[in-house]
Formats: structure tokens, C-alpha cells, sequence
């Protein structure tokens, strides 16, 4: 083996620019591949990061049905204080669940006493809720105070109303709610601070405590809108998503808890209107079709580098055994196996691949690590400046140059077997 | 007491090709017996039907007809894995364009057999090459590819070649045909050698009638057909045998 390796590396460099050309192309594809998987999976990463982060948190929580109607917040589809306490049974027994933050979602009128405007207002508990969300305390705009986020009596507003309506912390507002009997509401608030928005359809919310947004809406009891869940792995999303659908399932009576994944339709729990349901984040940001987007993009880009590998190293083989026909002649009368033949032009179609890889591989990960060096941001949404840190898996490295390794092999099969099964009287006569 | 087998006996042996509608009678039901350890050229003009002649001995081809043992096999029903094996174990070549693989060394050439057809240890392999380079008289050019010698030392290796898996039977198609007539002369002398040192058979073509007169037996190809070989070329054989 080692002898026919040795020959196939000596045709390779016999034609040394045609396979440099070659592997060059291999090369770049290689490159383009792998820095692609690298930026976007960055970008991927820091972008769900900010999502779950700093609002939705990886999981939650709602009234079956509830979701399907989030835009006008229903109050009448909260979970009651008895399936609050189920859910929250269920999350203290998963050693997975790290933190969990109940909320109270609704649609409010905001005045600054000369001006009106309608903001979506979370009610939740601070501790709780920072929690669970851990970014949100880095989305206040300016100078942090000391203490607690936000107190009885405080509202954090978002960016977009305290420029629209030119009010700032310290200022005294009031939110003007219509409550589950159709009666209306009001109540006096001191803006504790201003959020930078994020792009999505909760990033504009406004912040208050649980207590007040039940004062607000005059709830006689503990409901809630949804529990928001962090989990302690994000990677073991899709199997906490299925126990828990499960367990909430069990617990919440009639029917039974489907989990079908994160990407796909929410489980139901309990069934009926009284039911809940489980989703991921991914169920609730539209940047998961995004996330999708920059998936199919990476196949598609995989395709494309995959049919340069066929094709550059086909064309090349298909030559080198033209231009050898001769050659394969003389080996074929003096005695040498069919086999030994097809191996031959196998392992240069190998190596050609195989080098190309190899070489692709390390530009890319010197390539990856100066991105790293020369801290590249990225702007997205409302201007955040988003810092990427690219980086490739092991995995992603393997199945990628298994990839090019495998199209080279098969794009070298068709030319070596017409090799190895060449007429030696015909190859000799071939001018 | 039984007469021993030639090495090659061809019996009413015919190769005709098709072309379209065409048939060509390359070879036209010839009979010929050829001893171990002989010396024997095939000559004749151009389409006479040599290189057909030799490529049935070589089990590169195949008979249409009649039969054609060499070693004592009946080399037109083996088929194409099989005459490969037959012609790896049993036979060598030497081609008039020397045919040496350009990108090995003149050594890596006549080890070529011993490693891709042979499995030859690699001690046993440097002992063998050595011996064919000395016998050869190309020991000093060992290192150097075939693009660095001249053509006499480029069929002096693909002699060393052809005898490298210590092969019964040498086959050269016109193997000074690109040689000119002092180096062809001397090719001759070294393949008369080789016989000589390692007791192969030697079987070779040409239309040199100057080369002819180095062979012991000669065969005289005319359209297909096979004459008998000359009294002189009988008589050289005898001696050889003696």
C-alpha cells in the first residue's frame, strides 16, 4: 500500500500545476465552507444567547391556546394558581431547570400626562425574573443604580416609547389597563429605568412587578400568563421540552403531552381549554426562522462545494488516465492485477481530495483564529453591535473533509475502474 | 522415453479481427514449437502479423482459433484476471517505445514487478534488483529517472525489468526498432546474455534484417502465415541445446 501511495504521489507532482489547480479549488471550498459554518454558527449562538437571554428564556410555560392569541395578551387564557403550582411542582423536581419566572403579560395605555401610547407590560418577579433572564439587566440604558431592578411601584420602559415620548428615569407615569370584567384601571408609576430594545416581537415590553400588574388588573387571584424556564444546558433543550410536556401532561388531567421537538409544533399538555402547552424559544422568536435560513444556506453551500470537489477532481482523473492510457498498457501486460490498478488512480483521486482537505482545514482554522484576534462585530436589529467569536466543532471539521474525502473516492471510481479494466493490446497501440 | 514439452507449441493457430465489415486474417493457422531456453526472433514486414503472434504468446490476446500452449498451459481459455496472474508469474516484457514508468527511479522501475506484481520482501527485492543492475550494466544510473538515460539504457532496464520476477519467457516487440544500430546490436547481446545468465527464453520481433542474424532461430512471418525456420537458425538451436 505504502508503494502505491508512493507512485500516486509521484503522478500527483508528475502533473504538479494541474493538481495544484486542483487542489486549490478543493482548498477554497474547504475555506468558504468552513468559515461560513464558523460566522454563522457565531452569529447563531450569540443571537439565541441574546433571545433567551435577555427575555424569552429557553422554555415556557402557557395556557393551551394562549400563544395562538398572544398578540392581544387574553387574560382570560392565564393559568390559574392550581396549574401554576402544578407546573412549578413539576420544574422543582428537574435537576435540569435552573431557574423559572412567572409572568403576567398585558396590554396597557402609557401616558406621560400629555401624551398617550399603548405598551405590552410584563409583570414579573425581579429575582425571579433576572434569573431566569440573566441579560436583562445589561439591556438598561445608562447609569446603573444600586439595589433591586425594579421595585413595587416602578415600571422599566422600553427604549423606543421613552424616546417617542420623551420621558427618562425618575419621571412619573401612568398605565391605564382594561381588566378580565371589561372595567378599566389606572395606576401611577416612577420609570426606574430604560431598556434597549431587542429585535423581536417581546423586545419592546415593558417591565413591572408581579404584585403591581395584579393590582393593575385587580386579580383576586395568583394567575399567571406564562412561566419562562432556564435551563443549566442549553443543549438539552429538546430532551427537557419532551420530560417536561410529559410531566405537565400527567398532571394536568385529561389527554396526554405530545412533545414533537423544538422546531416543530408545541406539545400539548391536558388537551382541552384547560390544558397547557410547552414551547421553545424557538416557537416564540422569529429569528428561528433565521436560525433555519442560515442552516439551509450551510447545505446549500455544503452542496455547492461538494460538486466542486466531483467535478475538479472527475476532470482531473478522467485526464490523468487519458494521458496514461499507454502507461496503464505496459503495467497491465506485465502482470499487474486489475486491483492494484483501480487502487492506484483510487488513492491519487484520495490524495488529491485528502490534501486539498488537509490544507483547507488549516487555512480555515488560522483564518478562524484571526477573526478571534481581530474581535469582528457585527451590527443587527437596533443597532447592537454584536461581538462574534467563530469557532468549528470537531465534528463539523470531520464531516466536512469525510465530505470531500468520499466525493473524491467516488469521483475517482468511474476513471480508475475504466483504468483497471483496460485492454493492455488497445492501451499499448494508443498514440 | 517421452520427448520433453517445447515451451510454446501453437497449433493451427488463428487470429482473425473484425473491422466493421471487414476481416483481417492477422494470423493464418500457423504451427510452430519454440524450446526452453531459445533465442528466437519473429521477422516480417509490417502487417505480417509479429506483434499479433506475440500478444497470443503474451496472453495479451486471444486466439480466434486453434490452440497455443506456453508453459503448459492452454493460454487461450484464460480469461482476462487469470492471463494477468499467468503473465505476472510466468512472462516479461520488453516493448520497442522501452515503456518504463516515468516517474520511477531506473531501480523503482525493475522493482516495479517485485512490489506490484510479485509481493517480494523488500531484502529479497534490493538483492534481485541489484543483481539485474549489475547484469544489465546499469548499477551507476540507478537513481536517475528515465527522462536522464539514454534509449539503449532505457531497454537495458526494461530488459532488467522483464527478468526482474525471474520470468521463463521474454516477449520484445521490435525492441530496437527506436535504437540505432550499434545500440540495437548490443541490446541483442545483452537479451542473448540474460538467456545465457539466467537461462529465460527470449522470443522477440523485428524487420532488421542486420538484428535478424543475431537470433538462433528465426521464424519468417508473410501475410499470416509461418514459414519453417531456416537450416542455419535449426542448427544454432541445436548447438545451444548441446
Amino acid at each position: 500500500m505504502l508503494n502505491v501511495l508512493k507512485i500516486a504521489v509521484r503522478n500527483l507532482a508528475r502533473f504538479g500545476r494541474r493538481t495544484l489547480l486542483t487542489s486549490s479549488l478543493i482548498t477554497l471550498g474547504i475555506v468558504g465552507v468552513l468559515l461560513f459554518v464558523a460566522v454563522s454558527g457565531s452569529f447563531k449562538t450569540i443571537m439565541i444567547g441574546q433571545f433567551t437571554d435577555s427575555m424569552l428564556g429557553h422554555l415556557e410555560v402557557h395556557r393551551k391556546g394562549y400563544v395562538a392569541s398572544i398578540d392581544s395578551l387574553p387574560l382570560n387564557l392565564n393559568m390559574q394558581p392550581a396549574m401554576v403550582a402544578k407546573v412549578e411542582q413539576a420544574l422543582q423536581g428537574m435537576d435540569t431547570v435552573e431557574a423559572y419566572s412567572e409572568r403576567i403579560k398585558l396590554g396597557a395605555m402609557f401616558s406621560n400626562f400629555t401624551e398617550t401610547t399603548s405598551i405590552r407590560i410584563n409583570g414579573v418577579d425581579p429575582a425571579k425574573e433576572i434569573a431566569t433572564t440573566p441579560l436583562l439587566p445589561g439591556r438598561l440604558i445608562g447609569e446603573k443604580r444600586a439595589g433591586a431592578l425594579l421595585n413595587p411601584g416602578e415600571i422599566l420602559i422600553p427604549e423606543l416609547i421613552a424616546r417617542g415620548m420623551k420621558v427618562k428615569a425618575g419621571d412619573t407615569v401612568v398605565l391605564v389597563a382594561t381588566n378580565r370584567d371589561g372595567s378599566v384601571n389606572g395606576k401611577t408609576f416612577t420609570v426606574a429605568g430604560v431598556l434597549q430594545s431587542v429585535s423581536g416581537p417581546s423586545g419592546k415590553d415593558g417591565y413591572i412587578t408581579l404584585e403591581d400588574a395584579r393590582s393593575l388588573l385587580r386579580m383576586k387571584e395568583a394567575e399567571v400568563s406564562e412561566i419562562a424556564i432556564r435551563l443549566k444546558n442549553p443543549a438539552q433543550l429538546d430532551a427537557v421540552y419532551a420530560q417536561l410536556s410529559k410531566e405537565l401532561g400527567a398532571v394536568a388531567g385529561p389527554g396526554t403531552a405530545t412533545a414533537t421537538g423544538s422546531g416543530d409544533k408545541p406539545a400539548s399538555a391536558g388537551g382541552g381549554g384547560g390544558g397547557l402547552e410547552v414551547h421553545t424559544w424557538a416557537d416564540l422568536s422569529p429569528f428561528s426562522s433565521i436560525v433555519r435560513m442560515i442552516d439551509l444556506l450551510a447545505v446549500f453551500i455544503k452542496i455547492m462545494m461538494v460538486s466542486i470537489v466531483l467535478i475538479a477532481v472527475m476532470n482531473v482523473m478522467v485526464m490523468a488516465v487519458y494521458e496514461r492510457i499507454r502507461e496503464i498498457g505496459t503495467i497491465s501486460a506485465i502482470g499487474t492485477p486489475p486491483r492494484r490498478i483501480l487502487s492506484l488512480f483510487l488513492t491519487e483521486g484520495l490524495l488529491l481530495g485528502a490534501g486539498g482537505a488537509a490544507l483547507g482545514t488549516a487555512i480555515s482554522l488560522a483564518a478562524i483564529y484571526a477573526l478571534n484576534i481581530w474581535k469582528v462585530t457585527v451590527h443587527f436589529g437596533m443597532g447592537q453591535a454584536i461581538l462574534l467569536s467563530p469557532a468549528v466543532s470537531v465534528r463539523d471539521i470531520v464531516t466536512i473533509v469525510a465530505m470531500v474525502v468520499i466525493m473524491a473516492l467516488l469521483a475517482s471510481l468511474q476513471p480508475a475502474w475504466k483504468a483497471s479494466r483496460m485492454d493492455p493490446v488497445r492501451a499499448l497501440g494508443h498514440v | 522415453m517421452k520427448a520433453a514439452m517445447p515451451l510454446i507449441r501453437a497449433e493451427r493457430l488463428v487470429k482473425t479481427y473484425r473491422t466493421g465489415e471487414v476481416e483481417v486474417h492477422a494470423v493464418r493457422g500457423v504451427d510452430f514449437a519454440i524450446e526452453s531456453k531459445s533465442f528466437v526472433v519473429f521477422v516480417g514486414p509490417s502487417g505480417s502479423g509479429k506483434t499479433t503472434l506475440l500478444n497470443m504468446i503474451g496472453c495479451l490476446d486471444h486466439p480466434t482459433s486453434g490452440k497455443l500452449t506456453v508453459i503448459d498451459t492452454d493460454v487461450g481459455q484464460l480469461g482476462r484476471r487469470a492471463a494477468a496472474n499467468f503473465r505476472g508469474e510466468h512472462i516479461g516484457f520488453v516493448f520497442q517505445d522501452f515503456n518504463l514508468i516515468p516517474v520511477l527511479t531506473v531501480y523503482e522501475n525493475i522493482e516495479y514487478p517485485l512490489i506490484m506484481v510479485q509481493d517480494w520482501p523488500e531484502k529479497k527485492r534490493r538483492e534481485q534488483v541489484m543483481r539485474l543492475l549489475e547484469a544489465v550494466g546499469m548499477s551507476g544510473q540507478a537513481g536517475k529517472r528515465p527522462d536522464q538515460i539514454s534509449g539503449g539504457q532505457k531497454q537495458r532496464v526494461a530488459v532488467a525489468r522483464a527478468l526482474a520476477t525471474n520470468a521463463q519467457l521474454v516477449l520484445a516487440d521490435e525492441p530496437t526498432a527506436n535504437l540505432d544500430h550499434d545500440t540495437a546490436y548490443r541490446v541483442i547481446e545483452l537479451m542473448k546474455k540474460m538467456r545465457d545468465e539466467f537461462g529465460t527464453t527470449f522470443v522477440f520481433s523485428t524487420h532488421d534484417p542486420k538484428i535478424m542474424g543475431a537470433a538462433e532461430v528465426v521464424f519468417t512471418l508473410e501475410d499470416g502465415g509461418i514459414s519453417k525456420p531456416s537450416e542455419k537458425a535449426l542448427e544454432k538451436a541445436e548447438a545451444v541445446h548441446a
